[in-house]
């Protein structure tokens, strides 16, 4: 394929994923990439990702394009097919290195890392990831995959099963434990318990490595099977800030968090620098009066009152049940983590029970440990820990209902799937009249509202709007529109 | 000395012998900027060496550093030019009776009554110079909208005098600490080079080229801690200067090995935080 086409393809492909990329800045990766020769692989992705991608967060996605898209290129990136003499004689090169470099004989006598038994294998990595022997492992995660994935030309399944399929054969969720093991036996090694720690943390970093490794290995070996363009189609992931938080995986979870931090600090400046180039406020007359005397009695520069702006009070009441616990952790998180926005903040977690969590994030100023501790120590299960929207508002109601008073902004977070219990949804209604504010957010999809046993509307109805806050994207916006 | 650079290996190389370890990453992009004229925008953690890039390189290419720090209300006339107000009404008090109005007028608004202010020094001078605009994220919205002249078309634009343009293209480099969005427009004109943690075998390196008289053990060492400590849920990871002050400290306390006991007790150079300290103490002496 001609350079131009392939480049074309791949700014496009970035679009789709939802990466900004605008005609100026790929005009400027052509012109980077003819400073910059295709050979020299390293500095390419990193002279398309500088033109390319302007925000680190988008950076992931950028490189799983990017491999996609150009794993082909380089000839060591060739993809060979076991059986082959070459390949062969590569597996045996490399593992003859690899065995001189561990001066041992063992292995399997010059047959070529297939013909080693499963256990060979896996006794072979094991030895690769306590020496950090990188070629080694790269060769190990191609034979593999080559080997355990089962990968057959047109079958129409994602890259995830391979990988499953590959690293279960290898029992790579036991090397950790054996790794450590291995370890303490060398004699020569420290054996307090901060380098024990050290090396289990080494060894993570080595798994994941291989992991990854493994990873890339099958996309090669799938692009080459299925192309580019429908490859990067499967692959697609959604950049940080348009995953779902009800489906998103453990990965994806982390990167949620670490999007989370920066964000509620910008938004914070954000907000603040809002809060102080306001629009003026009324005439200050005192004011004007005063400086008028400079100009001998005439108000000639009229002064302006600073304008202040109230903070809202806010009260949070989130549904902490199995569905959409991560969301109501995301966004108790972001709330909290922007406190100084709020003039006070007080929060409660209801699954058919309700209890008030406040405390938590008074005791102590890390935010993850008040979360779990929320998630551990909250007493929410009334009957038997299935949502009850109704019976938890009801008692909301009766309890701190007269705390609530015309500053006060009421945040109820859930996807009111109630379980077909009896709604109460007069407490909402009672709220709004006392409330500055009552508003719903819904990590479900709106398409999904309203069908089975969701009652959004119902409750919908008593608030000031109801929104659909199924990503962090939509979350940071209504927090704007909120402060 | 000034030159142009090769290739990327030739940056890489020629940092390293000014003690600045670059990843690929890091020389690629010095390297484009250069062939590309563009300026590069850094954004990263604080204390990952953003600044010191732009002073080696710098010193690399045998160019004066200019540095303009933002603030919060940075303005024209302290990014671009001021014009010199005091020496203007010297120049029209002085002898009035010889001068006609317009050559008063053509007079005070030459080169002779202007200040000039980093982004118009960069700009005029006659040497090479790398212009340094460091955290930029500080400026409001508005102002960051005087910089885009300067930055896509290397000219400032005055008015009174008309256009000035740049005799060389200056490399520039813009830091920020992103504590806000920069716009659209800021990102389009730039490279973008986001320095992160260096990963175990640079920062060891890091370590082993900026502190005098450290033993290889000792280094890798740090490395490895400072690793763990930074996968753990911190207000604030420790930066690559706080490694650096970290193993100097350790290295006044004439520690050779380190032992969790030492290592808790000298925490506190390498965290800011108290809940951080405690978090850091006690993951690092058990193993879970």
């Amino acid at each position: 394929m001609p350079a131009i086409d392939l480049m074309s393809g791949f700014v496009a492909e970035l679009r789709r994923a939802g990466l900004p990329v605008s005609l100026t800045e790929n005009l400027d990766a052509m012109e980077a990439v003819k400073v910059i020769p295709i050979e020299d692989r390293d500095a390419f992705k990193y002279a398309l990702g500088a033109t390319l991608v302007k925000n680190s967060s988008h950076w992931r996605v950028f490189e799983t394009i990017f491999e996609v898209y150009f794993s082909l290129r380089g000839s060591q990136y060739n993809i060979v097919d076991p059986s082959d003499d070459q390949a062969d004689e590569f597996w045996r090169d490399e593992q003859d290195q690899a065995q001189q470099g561990q001066g041992e004989g063992r292995g399997a006598g010059g047959g070529g890392l297939e013909a080693l038994t499963p256990e060979e294998l896996a006794n072979m990595l094991m030895r690769a990831l306590m020496a950090g022997d990188q070629a080694m492992m790269r060769a190990l995660a191609r034979q593999s995959v080559a080997r355990f994935a089962g990968m057959e030309p047109g079958r129409p399944v994602g890259g995830t099963y391979y990988l499953y399929r590959t690293l279960r054969n290898l029992d790579l969720d036991n090397m950790l434990a054996k790794l450590l093991e291995a370890g303490k036996q060398t004699p020569q090694r420290d054996t307090s318990n901060l380098e024990q720690r050290l090396a289990k943390d080494e060894y993570e970093s080595r798994i994941e490595q291989f992991k990854k490794e493994v990873e890339a290995e099958i996309r090669r070996r799938l692009v080459a099977d299925r192309g580019a363009e429908a490859m990067a189609k499967t692959l697609r992931k959604p950049l940080p800030e348009d995953v779902e938080f009800m489906h998103a995986s453990r990965e994806e979870m982390q990167s949620l968090k670490k999007a989370l931090f920066p964000l509620t600090r910008k938004l914070a400046a954000r907000l603040t620098r809002k809060r102080r180039h306001g629009r003026k406020g009324a005439l200050d007359f005192r004011n004007t009066v005063r400086h008028s005397l400079s100009y001998g009695g005439v108000p000639a520069e009229p002064k302006f009152k600073y304008p202040r702006p109230a903070k809202p009070e806010l009260m949070v009441i989130a549904d902490i049940s199995g569905s959409v616990a991560a969301f109501a952790r995301f966004t108790l998180m972001l709330v909290y983590a922007m406190q100084s926005q709020f003039s006070k903040v007080r929060s409660f977690v209801f699954i058919d029970g309700i209890d008030e969590v406040t405390k938590y994030f008074k005791a102590t100023e890390d935010i993850q440990e008040a979360i779990h501790k929320v998630n551990t120590e909250a007493d929410v299960v009334w009957v038997d820990g299935h949502s009850d929207y109704g019976h938890a508002f009801e008692v909301f109601w009766e309890r701190y209902g007269k705390d609530i008073n015309p500053k006060t902004t009421v945040l109820l977070l859930g996807d009111a799937r109630n379980n077909y219990h009896a709604s109460q949804s007069w407490v909402v209604k009672e709220i709004r009249k006392h409330a500055r504010h009552v508003y719903w957010l819904n990590p479900e999809p709106r398409s999904y509202w309203n069908t089975g046993d969701s009652i959004v509307g119902e409750y919908g109805g008593h608030t000031d709007g109801v929104y659909e806050c199924r990503n962090l994207r939509q979350l940071e916006g209504f927090v704007e529109k909120l402060v | 000395m000034t030159s142009t650079f090769s290739s990327v290996a030739q940056v890489r190389d020629g940092l390293k012998t000014l003690n600045y370890l670059a990843d690929d990453g890091i020389a690629g992009v010095v390297y484009l900027a250069q062939r590309l004229g563009k300026p590069v925008l850094i954004e990263g953690p604080a204390g990952t060496g953003k600044t010191q890039l732009a002073k080696s390189v710098a010193e690399l290419v045998g160019a004066r550093l200019i540095r303009l720090q933002c603030y919060e209300g940075l303005d024209e006339s302290k990014a671009l030019y001021e014009w010199n107000y005091k020496k203007q009404l010297l120049r029209i008090q002085s002898d009035k009776k010889s001068d006609t109005w317009s050559d008063v007028h053509d007079d005070i608004f030459s080169d002779e009554f202007l200040l000039t202010r980093p982004l118009l020094e960069a700009i005029s001078a006659p040497d090479p110079v790398v212009l340094l605009i460091d955290e930029v994220d500080r400026v409001e919205v508005e102002t960051e909208a005087l910089l885009l002249e300067v930055l896509s078309e290397y000219q400032v634009s005055i008015p009174e005098l008309g256009t000035i343009t740049a005799k060389q293209i200056p490399m520039v480099f813009l830091t920020s600490n992103n504590t806000r969005e920069l716009s659209e427009a800021l990102k389009r004109r730039c490279l973008y080079l986001h320095v992160d943690y260096p990963d175990l075998e640079r920062e060891k390196e890091i370590v082993l080229a900026r502190v005098p008289d450290i033993s290889k053990n000792l280094a890798d060492q740090i490395a490895r801690i400072v690793r763990s400590i930074r996968q753990l849920d911190l207000k604030k990871a420790p930066s690559v200067s706080e490694t650096l002050d970290w193993a100097r400290t350790l290295i006044l306390l004439g520690v050779e090995h380190i032992d969790a006991q030492q290592a808790k007790e000298t925490l506190h150079v390498l965290l800011k935080y108290q809940t951080d300290i405690a978090k850091a103490a006690k993951e690092l002496s058990v193993v879970e």
